[in-house]
């Protein structure tokens, strides 16, 4: 059995001049899920559309399930499931419908085919209106038909294109728990597309972050929080004077300092000893009443890398 | 590949049944058409309906008007309601989703078709009763049968070449118009020429053998529909339908 679900080595695709995706070298071991953050048009579309075979590679190579994406995409499609860009329902069809035809699809026997849409539509209480057309429900509604769609024939692998996106807050929660329970007890592997920081953070063992094609982070969560973000500490107090705050500043192993109303936060750019510094503020006439040290939360490692980049090509232009 | 292909057939024949919008406006349509075909004319041209060759002609034509009615959605449709990426991303092969098309299109046109001639018969035979059941003579019966069907695979081969390539549905609807024309005016310029020449042209086909023209005209479809086939086949790049897409 393949250890990695997914393994890509040096894959990229143009579009004419246009490099939609750069050298993309990544493993995904089975029963993981993997997080791709990324700007709109990073390339996290076109990785998806590679691995399925649904775009032929420029360059490099992939093996998807321990299939080759350019000879065997057809081995690979057939075990997976895909809620892409856009959910691909058939908005005149029923719920059942749209269902029932990728039940065929999959070929699945007509009575479990009935029991599993049964099954789905009730866990996202959906059944009662099962025989609508879907044009006529909410966004929210049709992307959990679209979500029932892609789990129907318990794919292994799952490739998930922002896939709470239009959710109401509630729905994209249990959603996340579905998820979860899928790769705990079914061994499902997922590749997640998303700009939902909060949820890659929560779901994802493995986070790769692209920026214009190329691959800027990867790594758990922790790890990148470890390479990119640096530790703060964030002090609650009162009468922060613009004198301490400057004092601050000026010290060394300090890069920046920020205060909003009675909460001061410290960035450091390494980890150093943080006790002379709350000892000043003390001194200073500072009143602490809470002290907190953190890494960067992963919305700030995603923004560093991928502004990181920018910033380096505008300090060229300077120079 | 047969259960797939009957898996797009199952799909389109929803679609194309109960809720294609040109359809649930256009039931009416479909029973003017029988109206029309399956009890005017008959009604009108009486016993020579079953016996005159043009019968063929007319029975011809209908199936490419009513798969040129439905084929522009296939491809096109699917792609302008953002469908078409979900099916290409699952297991169906190629050749099934394509030759799926193909058919459900195909078994539309045509099985109207032969409900149309089905009514003709039940109109001619209650209209002209004379104690025997009256038929097409063979001939033309085959004729009226296989030159149908191989005029709805035509217009499925036509339509799903212009709508594999179009970007919307109204796109690959103007695009089959043309064709449409372009196939059909030299029959509609038929009567505008001067009469001594369609007596000449009428002269000519008196003393052509029919047999020989149907079997000229049924072979040269067959070649026709399976070239277009190919084209097909070779032009369903999903690649190339998901860039089209974008």
């Amino acid at each position: 059995m393949n250890e990695f679900a997914i393994r890509t080595k040096q894959l990229g695709r143009n579009f004419g001049q246009i490099t939609a995706l750069e050298d993309l070298s990544i493993q995904i071991p089975v029963g993981s899920v993997f997080g791709f953050l990324g700007p709109n048009g990073a390339g996290k579309t076109t990785t998806i559309r590679l691995l399925l075979g649904l775009l032929e590679p420029t360059r490099g190579r992939a093996r998807v399930l321990g299939h080759d994406i350019q000879k065997e995409a057809a081995q690979i499609r057939a075990q997976c499931g895909a809620l892409l860009e856009h959910n691909g329902i058939y908005e005149r069809l029923s719920a059942e419908n749209n269902l029932e035809f990728y039940g065929r699809v999959w070929r699945i026997p007509t009575q479990e085919r009935q029991a599993r849409i049964k099954e789905l539509l009730t866990n996202l209480d959906l059944w009662e209106r099962r025989k609508e057309p879907v044009n006529k429900w909410s966004r929210g509604m049709k992307q959990k038909l679209a979500m029932a769609r892609a789990l129907f024939h318990r794919p292994k692998l799952l490739f998930l294109d922002e896939p709470t996106a239009g959710l109401d807050p509630a729905a994209a929660a249990r959603l996340r728990d579905d998820l979860e329970k899928l790769v705990q007890f079914e061994g499902v592997t997922v590749f997640l597309n998303t700009h939902n920081l909060a949820e890659a953070e929560r779901l994802c063992q493995q986070i790769g972050i692209i920026r214009k094609g190329e691959l800027v982070g990867i790594g758990s969560p922790g790890e990148l929080r470890a390479q990119t973000g640096k530790p703060q500490v964030i002090i609650t107090g009162k009468n922060f004077s613009s004198q301490v705050i400057s004092d601050l500043k000026a010290r060394p192993g300090v890069a920046a300092v920020d205060q909003y109303n009675n909460r001061l936060t410290i960035h450091l750019e390494d980890a150093i000893e943080t006790a002379p510094l709350i000892s000043y503020l003390v001194i200073s006439g500072v009143e602490v009443e809470e002290v907190t040290k953190s890494q960067s939360t992963l919305e700030e490692v995603f923004l560093t890398l991928v502004n990181e980049d920018e910033e380096s090509m505008e300090n060229l232009d300077v120079h | 590949m047969f259960t797939d292909t009957a898996t797009i057939i199952w799909k389109e024949s929803r679609e194309f049944l109960t809720v294609r919008p040109s359809l649930r406006g256009g039931w009416a349509g479909l029973l003017i058409i029988l109206a029309v075909f399956g009890v005017m004319f008959p009604l009108q041209s009486g016993l020579d309906w079953l016996n005159a060759p043009t019968t063929i002609l007319i029975w011809a034509w209908l199936p490419f008007i009513l798969v040129n009615s439905v084929i522009a959605d296939s491809f096109a449709g699917e792609r302008e309601r953002h469908t078409l990426e979900t099916l290409l991303a699952s297991r169906l092969s190629d050749k099934s989703i394509l030759i799926g098309k193909m058919c459900s299109a195909i078994i539309y046109g045509w099985g109207i078709t032969l409900v149309g001639i089905l009514v003709s018969l039940i109109t001619i035979n209650i209209s002209n009763w004379s104690g025997e059941i009256h038929f097409f003579p063979p001939l033309i019966g085959l004729s009226v049968f296989i030159l149908s069907f191989l005029v709805a695979w035509l217009a499925a081969g036509l339509g799903v070449l212009v709508s594999l390539r179009a970007s919307s549905v109204r796109q690959a609807q103007q695009t089959l118009s043309v064709a449409f024309l372009v196939l059909f005016i030299p029959l509609l310029l038929l009567p505008l020429l001067p009469s001594e020449l369609q007596v000449t042209f009428q002269n000519a086909l008196i003393g052509v053998d029919l047999q020989m023209v149907i079997s000229t005209a049924t072979l040269t479809l067959l070649l026709i529909d399976l070239v277009l086939l190919l084209i097909a086949s070779r032009r369903f790049q999903r690649a190339d339908l998901i860039i089209a897409g974008n």
